[in-house]
């Protein structure tokens, strides 16, 4: 044992000492985005040094479940990256106040995107901008082309299509109507709730109401699309509840389920993993005549970590990020992400194509928990989540589901206290 | 023991006998453990980002607010569940299993103790990976599986159901770490002296009756140790349902652990902002049961079991 | 021995193996899959998950991905040489302790026994800005050595709680006639009383190696970087940013896993060895 002890320490000694040293010189990009790994490695970054050939820049991200925890411990710690990939509204505006992130105002580039998309990563007050904005994704459905023409069935325009389209599909039994899964509960709430909600809420008409307090979550507006998820059980495959997001991606790229509730940031992969041909869907209309609503949500921004060392050659990044050139690139790099800049571009990916000319009759909104009225205990957008399982798992119903939402919301939100 | 040696000059070799664990120990756990619940008593305004003394406030609000005491005390019963789902089925296994490996002669042993040992050794990564997968309705495995022995009815998302979820998870969790009551219990039972034992079979106690009155006594002090340790893991416990249920630990909270409330807590998630400070009472909470659990087995229960040690 | 009672043992030995099978199979089944999945071609993994890899299912395409992307012999290599740094340390520095606190009488040695027990109590991610702080002033971040520090102070009260309850076993008559011999304590504790305690070293071993083996929170803090990533990070990493390619995952799982299986069966003999020859017998 002694003799074990003492050589497998002089060992580690050894080893140890002969500790890598960190190169410092290196830009990095913190991110959760860990399936565009490649396209930033082999497509974007290349670019960027082909232009700025003094920079060297890497991108590094984390599991999205560990990203929020592990990058403020390293914040904390000054060990995060020059570039951080922040989350719209919220979580980033608390980075920002807490002195993490670098004020952006002034930044030449900054001009070249709307206002409606600075305020995602702008104080209340619009005083300050901290994350340069990157990419929108627009909720929608995609379906499976083939299918559909099997069964012979069109994509739906107003819900009772929809419910008609489901029908069918079920009766022919070939194909499971849709893929969707509860295990993760998250994409009940932005497949399943945030998706189709915003046609019943009106948009930023109705989650402007909420943060006014003027509205409340226990309005048809928002209980209405409750209902509607409460019918999808039926529809979804067997055993449902305990189907995970990866699952169901798999369930649709096999070509086994017709209809995939989800959004552009699909679309990359999808293109990827299916031999079928891909179309989309806009969500369906309440009714007939009735005005459009999208959910066109402001979803990636990236920012300057305030403690970087190399802020300068950070800040050529930033600037070069608000160019046409970036712009063209990312967009038609990962499709499915939309560039929120105001460059006129051409997609190549019809699918991208698609979910982006929506916004020509149909009026953009946010996810309707992401700005302030997530900032408290119990959090809503949490919440959401846990609810929408609950209705599309029948265990909850549709005016349980909002009252729990809207009794948790005025325990602390003082516009919506009575 | 050594009797104290009265004209014994200053006793360096204890200092350095116990230095180095001390300096180590001290400096990389107490030391940041203490900073971190030290912040428990503080508050930080969200506007102004101004932290400031706020006593108990944080356990108050943890204890008497409905949206902090409703999911906690969840959380609290849950991980209760979770430990005594252990106790009932990892323990009794664990020293079946040990106790047939330790019969004399009995080939292939060694083959049976590197399987059930195996599960213990892989991340939760590969555990939460390969059960999801086992229990997923898409790959069918464990619905073909259940078919095939007759009870395809019974098939269930597991995973996915609030009434089954906990369950599952708990047995996945003994699944993952049987390994270790087997091989410490094992260990106990092979040093149980000869003597003993032929002392019990000249006076006729043999096979299971022998095992139950004689070793089963003698490894007591082990299964003591061995259920200290499960509840301590247990109630630390937090990776498994991370990496298989998410950070909001669905369906519904249904398997949220004091160590995945802890964690939501503290560092926040996706929109939800972390909070240091009330992650910092979360904790120290935790570190209380966890103390009221320990101090009441080494006082109460293992001395009594020491009682029989040889 | 009586014949009956042969006969006897013969259909209790029968028995042990159906129960030790069954158990072993539910141990093994799970892994297994995954290893015979993560040969087949994506289609026949979800349509014949349970069959053997044929000639027309049978890809590698899983494995090609993997070793393609990542950096899994160096993953590898940073899990075994943190783990293995920080056994030796727990051991030693634990056994070191344990040897103090049971063998002197001194004034706070319950104290002092009491604050290393204090450790096993609560997590130590919960101290991680803190140990980040220090990492990052001692210029350790990015280092196996922040890793394995971690993992020695976290590996440390429970090694000392179990290896206490060790110490005091070792008769005190053979250290007396050590200390008559003139040895000094420090021979005493390593000729003498460690090679008593070698099953208790085992048992700390195997308990401290897994949760350090298995860890994903600390290297992703302290040591995210690609030259010190371990394999638990890198085949996290990596699960993400295949979510969905299944063989890809699936030999990734596989290679994870291997190495584990190769590692115990060659230290398993070790352990059981040391679990059974220092025994009390």
């Amino acid at each position: 044992m002694k003799h074990y002890l003492s050589s497998g320490i002089a060992a580690s000694l050894l080893l140890g000492s002969a500790s890598f040293a960190f190169a410092a010189s290196e830009l990095t990009i913190e991110s959760w985005r860990n399936d565009d790994l490649s396209i930033w490695q082999e497509t974007i970054l290349p670019a960027f040094m082909k232009s700025h050939p003094d920079v060297k820049i890497r991108f590094s991200p984390t599991a999205p479940t560990q990203y929020n925890a592990a990058l403020n411990a390293k914040l904390e710690g000054g060990t995060a990256g020059d570039l951080i990939t922040c989350r719209p509204f919220d979580s980033s505006l608390d980075l920002y106040s807490k002195g993490y992130l670098k004020n952006l105002q002034g930044m030449a580039t900054l001009d070249n995107f709307p206002d409606s998309a600075k305020g995602a990563w702008s104080t209340d007050d619009g005083s300050a901008t901290f994350c340069v904005p990157m990419a929108a994704v627009i909720h929608g459905f995609i379906y499976n082309k083939d299918a559909f023409a099997e069964i012979g069935v069109e994509p739906p325009k107003t819900q009772a299509e929809f419910m008609a389209v489901l029908d069918k599909i079920k009766e022919d039994g070939n194909y499971i109507p849709m893929a969707m899964g509860t295990l993760d509960q998250w994409e009940s709430a932005t497949m399943g709730y945030q998706n189709i909600g915003p046609m019943y809420w009106k948009g930023e008409e109705g989650r402007k109401a909420i943060v006014a307090g003027t509205g409340k979550l226990t309005d048809d507006g928002w209980v209405k699309p409750f209902e509607v998820l409460a019918d999808w059980g039926p529809y979804l495959g067997d055993g449902y509840e305990a189907q995970s997001y990866p699952d169901s991606q798999t369930l649709f790229t096999l070509g086994r389920a017709a209809i995939y509730p989800s959004g552009s940031w699909e679309i990359a992969g999808f293109n990827k993993d299916t031999d079928f041909e891909l179309g989309a869907f806009r969500p369906p209309l309440p009714a007939e005549g009735d005005s459009c609503y999208i959910s066109d949500h402001t979803d990636i921004g990236i920012g300057l970590n305030a403690a970087s060392k190399n802020s300068e050659a950070a800040m050529k990044f930033l600037e070069w990020m608000g160019t046409e050139e970036f712009a063209e690139l990312y967009s038609n790099a990962v499709p499915g992400f939309f560039s929120l800049s105001t460059h006129e571009i051409s997609l190549t990916d019809p699918l991208a194509d698609e979910f982006i000319s929506w916004r020509k009759d149909c009026q953009s909104t946010n996810r309707s928990a992401a700005q302030i009225v997530s900032r408290g205990t119990p959090n809503l957008w949490n919440e959401m989540w846990v609810v929408s399982a609950n209705v599309i798992n029948g265990k909850q119903t549709p005016a349980d589901a909002a009252n729990q939402l809207q009794k948790g919301l005025s325990a602390w939100y003082e516009p919506q206290m009575d | 023991m050594v009797i104290e040696r009265k004209k014994k000059p200053f006793r360096w070799h204890v200092l350095v006998f116990l230095g180095p664990a001390i300096i180590v120990y001290t400096m990389i756990m107490i030391l940041p453990l203490a900073e971190t619940l030290r912040f428990s008593f503080f508050l930080r305004d969200t506007s102004t980002q101004v932290v400031s003394f706020a006593g108990l406030e944080n356990y108050i609000k943890l204890f008497f607010d409905p949206y902090w005491a409703k999911p906690f005390l969840n959380s609290l019963w849950n991980n209760c569940y979770f430990f005594l789902i252990h106790m009932l089925v990892q323990n009794p296994i664990g020293i079946l299993i040990a106790a047939l490996l330790s019969m004399v002669h009995l080939p292939g042993r060694k083959l049976y103790r590197t399987a059930i040992f195996m599960p213990t050794l892989l991340s939760f990564v590969v555990v939460g990976f390969i059960w999801k997968l086992m229990l997923s309705p898409l790959w069918g495995v464990s619905k073909g599986l259940m078919k095939s022995v007759g009870v395809g009815s019974w098939y269930l998302p597991f995973l996915g159901k609030e009434e089954t979820a906990l369950t599952t998870l708990s047995l996945i969790s003994v699944w993952q770490f049987i390994g270790i009551p087997m091989m410490l219990i094992y260990a106990a039972l092979l040093s149980v002296p000869d003597e003993v034992i032929e002392a019990a079979e000249c006076d006729g106690v043999t096979g299971i009756s022998q095992f139950f009155r004689i070793k089963l006594v003698l490894i007591l002090p082990t299964i003591g140790i061995i259920s200290i340790l499960t509840f301590v893991g247990n109630f630390n416990a937090f990776d498994l349902i991370y990496t298989t249920q998410g950070p909001l630990a669905g369906p519904n909270f249904s398997t949220d652990l004091l160590g995945t409330i802890l964690y939501r807590t503290f560092y926040g998630q996706q929109l939800q902002p972390g909070d240091p400070n009330m992650g910092a009472a979360i904790a120290t909470v935790m570190f209380f049961i966890i103390l009221t659990g320990v101090a009441i087995y080494l006082f109460f229960i293992q001395r009594k079991l020491t009682r029989y040690e040889m | 021995m009586a014949i009956s009672r042969a006969r006897r043992n013969r259909m209790a030995e029968l028995g042990a193996h159906i129960i030790l099978l069954t158990f072993a199979m539910i141990a093994l089944f799970p892994v297994l899959l995954i290893l015979i999945n993560s040969v087949k071609t994506k289609k026949a993994i979800f349509r014949q998950p349970l069959e053997f890899p044929t000639s027309e299912t049978l890809d590698l395409v899983g494995y090609a991905t993997v070793l393609q992307q990542g950096n899994f012999p160096l993953y590898f290599w940073n899990s075994l040489f943190v783990t293995g740094a920080s056994l030796c340390l727990i051991l030693l520095f634990g056994a070191m302790a344990a040897y103090a606190l049971s063998e002197y009488k001194f004034r706070g040695n319950r104290l002092i026994g009491l604050y290393m027990a204090l450790g096993i109590m609560i997590p130590i991610r919960l101290g991680t800005v803190g140990i980040l702080r220090l990492m990052v002033a001692t210029d350790l971040v990015n280092t196996h050595w922040a890793l394995i520090l971690v993992y020695t102070a976290q590996g440390l009260p429970l090694a000392i709680f179990i290896l206490s309850e060790f110490m005091s076993t070792v008769s005190s008559d053979l250290k007396s006639a050590g200390r008559i011999d003139g040895l000094s304590e420090y021979s005493i504790f390593y000729r003498l009383v460690l090679p008593l305690i070698r099953p208790a070293m085992a048992t700390v071993a195997v308990f401290s190696m897994i949760p350090i083996w298995n860890d994903l929170w600390f290297p992703l803090i302290l040591a995210p970087a690609e030259h010190t990533k371990t394999l638990t990070l890198g085949a996290q990493v990596f699960v993400g940013q295949y979510s969905n390619n299944w063989n890809a995952i699936l030999a990734a799982m596989a290679l994870a896993v291997i190495p584990v299986l190769i590692l115990y069966t060659l230290f398993s003999r070790q352990l059981i060895r040391g679990l059974t020859s220092g025994a009390v017998k």
